[in-house]
This record gives structure tokens, C-alpha cells and sequence, in this order.
């Protein structure tokens, strides 16, 4: 019975924003019935989804501290976590002269820079992970893939003592990012369109339900 | 509502139409669609995952459920949960990570859906999880499952970023079978380079008809194609009014 439930009221929500997205709006642009009532569903969504957001905190914990309780590998790890999860919490809570400098100091001293040094990090496996695309699926698409972006490379930043290669930054690579890459982008963009239009169908028609427990 | 509003909408119906009329009428022969070797090694590495006892490990990416990327986080969910019926004789569940907390909610509800349909008594809500809420973080929480957990399979289906990259490297360096999707154009060139079976564009919705999923995945592929030639015959007739000068 709570399946059905479930799956009544998705279905209903779901065709309720849908046709709300297209007849929602009254001539004049304001909101008519339909409208209200879509934007009042939003607004339950954003409700609904920043509770999850506490639901998905204390899932966190119970991972975490399940890995300590049980010393699995990397426990350590788990400890540091839910430390810092406590003290920037505890942060939260403090009066607001004290957050204001509390946070952004978590922010800027400990989260920025962790995260830099992990974009840097996709840098060297990004160049080795080029090296051996040749190697793992050697076939045209990936000889391409190389020399396009070789190409790019080449055509944004300066060679040493050489500086610019005549033709590759002001003809060439304007040729391959705007024309090429974008004509491609366009056509994979439109691709994931249709596919999100058709899974979106899905799910309306309770075909598919990742809820409910089908 | 303008005249681009009501096209959409048509072709929303249309859409609909078609999908409904092709999952109803019985073909005498089922569509045949082109092979995507990732989905072929996927069937290969499930049948693995349920040989060697290891572990299945699905991460469904960043998009929250408000947002339009939700869509291939649904397609990753949907993914999941015919991986976790096709794996339910495997000695462990499958294992879900994501970068949404309203993702975790659903994926909670997938594998315990999963395994209440294979008539496993005990459910173990942890098996999802939520390992980060900013890219990276997400990344850095997704690689002690790749890495310390018997995973022989790795599957990145949803919206991923620039962090797919991390992913993609680590399950290599474990030598799992990665299958890896992402709505993200920059994403998907990461996961081209690093990745050892990518899926590009809609092949990532292309999944649940793929893994037999039921007749309304093919249907939603054969529409899919209809719309695609649909949209390449009004290009290539609007390149041809233009050349004309008619428009």
C-alpha cells in the first residue's frame, strides 16, 4: 500500500511541475494557480532536501564511526574526520563575532588548499593517464584525442625560448576549439538532452521508480 | 505561453506517445542496437563480481535531485539497482557512494529494495554513503571504497566533475573494471583519457536498455534515435534554407 502511495504521489508531483513549467505563467508573466502551486511543491523540494542533508551527515558518522569501532584500515582517517566535523560544527554554534572568523578560517586554511593540492594532483595522473591512453586503447579516436589536445596545448602556452608556434595560437587553435570542439560539444549536449528527456519520461510513467522501493 | 513553450510541450507528448506505443505493441523482433563495448565488459564483470566473491562499487556522482543533472544520477540509480538484483548471489552487496545527501536517501532505498527482492534478511543501511559534499571531498571519501574494499568493479554513473579523474586513476591502479559516464562534458573527456571503458553523450542513458532492464528502457532508446534523426533532418534542412537564402 505505501508503494502505491509512494508512487501516486511522485507520479502526481512529477506531471504537476511538469505541465505547471509550461501553462504555470499567466499572460501578463505572472503566476496563476498552476504556478503557485508548482512553486509551493519547489519549496517543499528545498525543504525536503536540506533535511536530507542531515540525513546524509549522520549517515557519514555511522560510516565513519562503524570504521573506527571496528579498526578497519585507514581508522585513523575516519577519527580525523569526524574531529573536524565536531570542531567546525561546534564552530557553527558560536556566537556570531566568533564565526565569523572561525569559518572562513576552516574554509581558507584547511579546505581550500586540501582541495588545490588534489586539482594538482589530477594534473600529473590526467598527463600520465594521456600517456598510457596509446598504449590501452590504441585505436583512432585516441591518436585524435592526442594530437588534438597536443594541439591546444601547443597553441595556448608559450614554448620555452620559442614562445608562440606561428599559426597554431592565432588560427589553428581558434579553428579546433571553436568549429570542431564546439560543433561536437553541441551534438553530445544534445544527445544528453534527449536521454534526460526520456528518463524523466520514465519516471513519470512509473517505469522506473527510485523510490518507493521497487 | 510562447510558441518555443509550446513546442516543447508537443514534443514532451510526442515523446510520451511514442514511448508508451512502443513499450505496448509486441515487435516480432526486438530492436537491435549497436554494440557499446563498456556495456558488453560490464556483463563480463558482473558475472565476476558473483564468481570471486568481490565487491560491486557504484558511485552516482554530485547532482542533487533539484537540479536538471539529476537525471543521470536517476540513470546511475536505475543502473544500481539491476546491478544489485543481477549481483544478489554475490557473498557482498553492492556499494554506493555519492556527493548528495538526497542521493544517499535514494540509493539506501535501492539496495533495500534489492535486497528484500532476493529474500536477504539483513540489510546494511551503510552500504550507501555519502562520502563528501564538495567535489573533491567527494572524491577523496569515494577512495578508500576503490581502494580497501575487495571492490573487482567500479561504475561512475551521474554527474561528475573534473574529481572523475581521481576515480577513474585509483580503480586502475587496482586493476578493477571501470565503467565510466558523466552529463559533463569536461568529465567525459577525463574519463575518455583515464577511464578503461567510457561511455559518451546519451550512451550513459543507454544503460537500462543495455542491462535488460524492461521494455520501456528499449523504448526510450528507440525514441531516443527517432528524435536524433528527427533533430539532424531540421538541421541539415535549416543549413539548406539558409544556403538557399529563404531564411
Amino acid at each position: 500500500m505505501n508503494r502505491i502511495l509512494a508512487t501516486v504521489v511522485a507520479i502526481a508531483a512529477g506531471i504537476l511541475m511538469l505541465v505547471g513549467y509550461f501553462f504555470g505563467h499567466a499572460a501578463d508573466g505572472s503566476l496563476n494557480p498552476l504556478g503557485e502551486l508548482q512553486l509551493i511543491l519547489l519549496n517543499w523540494a528545498v525543504i525536503l532536501a536540506a533535511f536530507a542533508l542531515f540525513v546524509g551527515v549522520i549517515n557519514l558518522l555511522i560510516v565513519h564511526g562503524n570504521k573506527i569501532s571496528q579498526r578497519q584500515k585507514g581508522w585513523g582517517y575516519s577519527f580525523i574526520l569526524i574531529i573536524t566535523l565536531v570542531v567546525t560544527l561546534a564552530i557553527g554554534f558560536l556566537p556570531p563575532q566568533y564565526q565569523e572568523v572561525g569559518l572562513p578560517f576552516v574554509f581558507k586554511a584547511i579546505q581550500l588548499p586540501v582541495e588545490a593540492s588534489l586539482i594538482a594532483l589530477l594534473t600529473v595522473t590526467l598527463t600520465y593517464a594521456s600517456v598510457r591512453l596509446l598504449g590501452r586503447r590504441r585505436n583512432l579516436f585516441s591518436i585524435i584525442f592526442i594530437i588534438f589536445a597536443l594541439l591546444i596545448l601547443l597553441g595556448t602556452a608559450p614554448l620555452p625560448l620559442l614562445g608562440y608556434l606561428p599559426g597554431l595560437g592565432e588560427f589553428l587553435r581558434p579553428i579546433i576549439a571553436q568549429v570542431l570542439a564546439a560543433g561536437g560539444a553541441r551534438g553530445i549536449l544534445m544527445g544528453v538532452a534527449l536521454g534526460t528527456l526520456t528518463t524523466g519520461l520514465r519516471i513519470l510513467f512509473g517505469a522506473d521508480r527510485p523510490y518507493g522501493g521497487k | 505561453m510562447n510558441l518555443l513553450g509550446l513546442v516543447g510541450f508537443v514534443l514532451v507528448l510526442v515523446c510520451a506517445g511514442l514511448m508508451l506505443g512502443l513499450s505496448v505493441i509486441r515487435r516480432k523482433s526486438p530492436p537491435v542496437f549497436r554494440e557499446i563495448p563498456a556495456y558488453t565488459h560490464l556483463r563480463q564483470a558482473i558475472g565476476r563480481v558473483v564468481e570471486d566473491g568481490s565487491r560491486l562499487h557504484v558511485s552516482l556522482g554530485r547532482a542533487a535531485l533539484t537540479t536538471p543533472q539529476s537525471a543521470s544520477a536517476l540513470a546511475g540509480l536505475i543502473l544500481l539497482r539491476r546491478l544489485a538484483d543481477l549481483t544478489s548471489a554475490s557473498d557482498k552487496p553492492p556499494v554506493a557512494t555519492t556527493g548528495d545527501a538526497t542521493l544517499v536517501i535514494l540509493a539506501q532505498d535501492t539496495l533495500q529494495a534489492a535486497s528484500r527482492a532476493a529474500g536477504q534478511s539483513f540489510y546494511d543501511p551503510t552500504t550507501a554513503r555519502l562520502t563528501g559534499l564538495t567535489p573533491f571531498s567527494f572524491a577523496a571519501g569515494a577512495l578508500p571504497v576503490i581502494r580497501d574494499e575487495n571492490v573487482s568493479t567500479n561504475i561512475l554513473m551521474g554527474n561528475f566533475g573534473l574529481e572523475a579523474g581521481l576515480l577513474t586513476d585509483a580503480s586502475e591502479r587496482e586493476e578493477a573494471f571501470t565503467l565510466a559516464a558523466s552529463d559533463y562534458l569536461p568529465a567525459q573527456a577525463i574519463m575518455y583519457t583515464s577511464g578503461q571503458d567510457p561511455l559518451i553523450g546519451e550512451e550513459l542513458f543507454a544503460a537500462g536498455a543495455y542491462v535488460e532492464a524492461g521494455r520501456m528502457h528499449t523504448a526510450s532508446l528507440v525514441v531516443q534515435d527517432i528524435l536524433r534523426w528527427l533533430i539532424i533532418i531540421v538541421i541539415l534542412g535549416g543549413a539548406a534554407l539558409k544556403l538557399a537564402g529563404l531564411v
